[in-house]
């Protein structure tokens, strides 16, 4: 009875098998689908900005990216000034950003009591819900005529210390690179708090404990214990926030100033390459049109070079560590 | 009481014939399309509403900006476009187009200075290209004081505030300060986008508007009705003919009247610093763009009716908008122009 019934019993496993063969196999198929276009839409987005700034990128080389003008009228461009905007606002968000999400972080892990956790982190989630006109508008309103009445302070102070003091030396406009990277710091704060926050959490209590258990205080098993655990994450997260950073347009346009300036400056105004974008775009024609894509392309190409060198110190990182 | 008893009738009455007049019409209602300038977008929506409840034909205009609108029409995608510049002849004769003005607006310097009213700061062509060339940078420098010898200027920086993105508005400021001084004419020159050589830039009149209230003793220009609204202060000019006039709808339409439209082929012409003696130097139009052989005489038809209707019985939406309507002379003008160039 038993060799009779087996036959069957076989045939149907065999069937099934290969039935779960072939699921796996479109599964599979499919995911890596999703993963291609994601990769061919990035691939598709920058050839195509290639191509629509062929007339400037190939026409005038090098001497688009060394150009420090921007005259719509002689049809003479240069990225210069919008990639010094954009590096420079993206650099004060993070430098302003990181070491006031890392304290949210790890307040809301390590040290706030538990029913406060919830409500705060909400209202952080929140803060990376509102729309970047909403920054911009708040920016030009609210924050820029504040930034006008303390800037004369900042000249007074930090604008008198050696070296740095040439930063916060200007004229108290309230716009300018200053105020664009703490707008842009504002908002890339979120991203930040919620990946430091996560990753946080998931270090092993019994190391923290450990630590504890050896008489540490509680900074010391933050710095030594929490932070080195979780470091890659937290770079990761940071290079989420600089990414957003780079690439954010509305909120920047309100508050930048828009005038192309290399200026030694914090106080004085500049342009971020997607902020020229977005003023020009619509009434640029022929070759300005052709430089404005162009610059699209070129933040592609920085944004690339600036994440390049953040995992090239990460790995050097883990290196230095023997991970 | 007699009217607030009388209104829902006549309210009625009213709706009665609009309903009746539209789907009347609607049986030959012919929808045609317009893109380009944003300047004239909100004159030319209120147009479009009025005249479809008078005629049942629909003008949908898209406010793409001025270099699209050329382009739309080179295209031919479109009925007419609209161009804040206007075209050269070489152009409109390789693409077979003729243009022609449709609404008249004024450009004002707007300023903030503590103590000084609007209307109150007099300016002139060269005083205002120095500031902006950034050669005159306080307030109390001899230029200004000359021009404004009773008021007690303040020793502070000025703050030059322009466009950021590319407008009519910067095309019809700077071809101004070209006409009136060599050295911007050189440096800087003209168009919808300029290097500004001094001070920073906000996106749209409501953006150079709010940074002139915020910004102390700042300088810019807006769009007349910009510097209406937000309530900043605007200079005063002096004009071609020497005289100090300040920006109303009979100087702007001045302006209009007196710029050399009679000897200007296809209406190529810029009417800043005209010579009236009340004319507003800084006074901006935009143009129309047609086929002269249009491709769909039906929608040309429609197109050329609208802008007929627009100039006699489209005023008072006009002047609603601070804009201002062409005067008479000028209308008259387009109207020969229309049966000479246009063939239908």
């Amino acid at each position: 009875m038993q060799v009779t019934s087996a036959e069957p019993l076989a045939r149907d496993i065999d069937k099934r098998s290969r039935a779960d063969a072939r699921h796996d196999l479109i599964f599979h198929r499919l995911l890596k689908f999703c993963a291609l276009l994601v990769l061919a839409s990035l691939i598709g987005a920058a050839l195509s900005t290639l191509w629509g700034g062929r007339a400037v990128l190939f026409g005038q080389g090098w001497h688009f990216l060394t150009n420090d003008a921007w005259n719509p009228v002689a049809d003479d461009y240069g990225a210069l000034a919008p990639i010094f905007g954009t590096l420079v606002t993206s650099l004060i968000a993070v430098v302003l950003a990181v070491p006031v999400s890392f304290g949210i972080a790890l307040f809301l892990t390590e040290i706030a009591p538990t029913w406060m956790r919830g409500p705060v982190s909400a209202a952080i989630e929140l803060l990376a819900g509102i729309p970047s006109i909403i920054y911009g508008m708040w920016g030009l309103f609210v924050f820029v005529p504040f930034m006008a009445n303390i800037e004369p302070g900042l000249n007074d102070t930090l604008g008198q210390l050696p070296l740095v003091g040439k930063l916060f030396q200007g004229p108290p406009l309230g716009l300018g690179l200053l105020t664009a990277g703490i707008v842009l710091a504002v908002m890339i704060l979120p991203f930040i708090t919620s990946v430091m926050r996560e990753v946080f959490l998931t270090v092993p209590t019994r190391l923290k404990e450990s630590s504890y258990a050896l008489g540490s205080t509680t900074w010391e098993v933050l710095w030594d214990i929490v932070l080195p655990y979780t470091r890659s994450a937290v770079i990761g997260g940071i290079i989420l926030g600089l990414g957003r950073a780079l690439g954010e347009t509305m909120a920047v346009t309100f508050v930048l100033g828009n005038s192309y300036n290399i200026t030694a400056s914090l106080l004085m105004p500049g342009t971020s390459i997607s902020s020229s974008i977005a003023n020009e775009f619509n009434e640029a024609v022929g070759i300005h049109r052709s430089a404005l894509i162009a610059l699209g392309f070129l933040l592609f190409v920085v944004t690339f070079i600036v994440l390049l060198i953040a995992r090239l110190l990460l790995r050097q990182l883990a290196k230095r560590e023997g991970n | 009481m007699l009217t607030s008893r009388k209104s829902p009738l006549r309210f009625a009455a009213v709706a009665a014939i609009a309903v009746a007049t539209t789907f009347g019409a609607s049986a030959q209602a012919t929808d045609i399309t317009g893109a380009g300038s944003s300047f004239v977008y909100p004159v030319v929506s209120k147009w479009s509403a009025a005249y479809a409840e008078k005629t049942g034909n629909h003008v949908n205009y898209q406010s793409i900006g001025s270099g699209g609108g050329i382009a739309q029409i080179k295209a031919g995608t479109v009925d007419f476009g609209a161009s804040d510049m206007p075209l050269d002849e070489a152009t409109l004769d390789k693409f077979g187009l003729g243009q022609f003005p449709d609404v008249i607006g004024g450009i004002v310097p707007a300023f903030n200075i503590e103590g000084i009213a609007p209307g109150k700061l007099v300016f002139d062509g060269p005083t205002l290209a120095d500031i902006y060339l950034g050669k005159i940078t306080k307030w109390n420098d001899p230029a200004i004081q000359k021009l404004n010898p009773g008021t007690k200027l303040p020793a502070a920086s000025i703050t030059v505030v322009h466009r950021s993105d590319g407008s009519g508005t910067t095309f019809n400021f700077s071809d101004y300060l070209s006409k009136v001084s060599p050295e911007w004419k050189t440096k800087v020159g003209e168009g919808t986008a300029v290097q500004w050589p001094v001070g920073v830039g906000g996106k749209g009149n409501e953006g150079v508007s709010a940074y002139v209230k915020q910004i102390k003793n700042s300088i810019g220009f807006v769009e007349y009705a910009y510097a209406l609204q937000n309530h900043i202060g605007y200079a005063v000019m002096k004009n071609a003919a020497g005289k100090v006039v300040a920006p109303t709808i009979a100087n702007f339409q001045a302006a209009a009247d007196t710029a050399d439209w009679k000897h200007s082929k296809n209406f190529n012409l810029v009417m800043t610093n005209a010579p009236g003696a009340n004319a507003w130097p800084i006074t901006a139009t935009s143009w129309v763009i047609m086929y002269k052989k249009p491709k769909n005489a039906a929608h040309a038809k429609v197109a050329f009716d609208f802008f007929k209707w627009a100039y006699e019985h489209g005023q008072e939406q006009a002047r609603s908008l601070d804009y201002v309507p062409l005067p008479p002379s000028l209308v008259k003008q387009i109207e020969t122009y229309w049966n000479t160039q246009y063939k239908m």
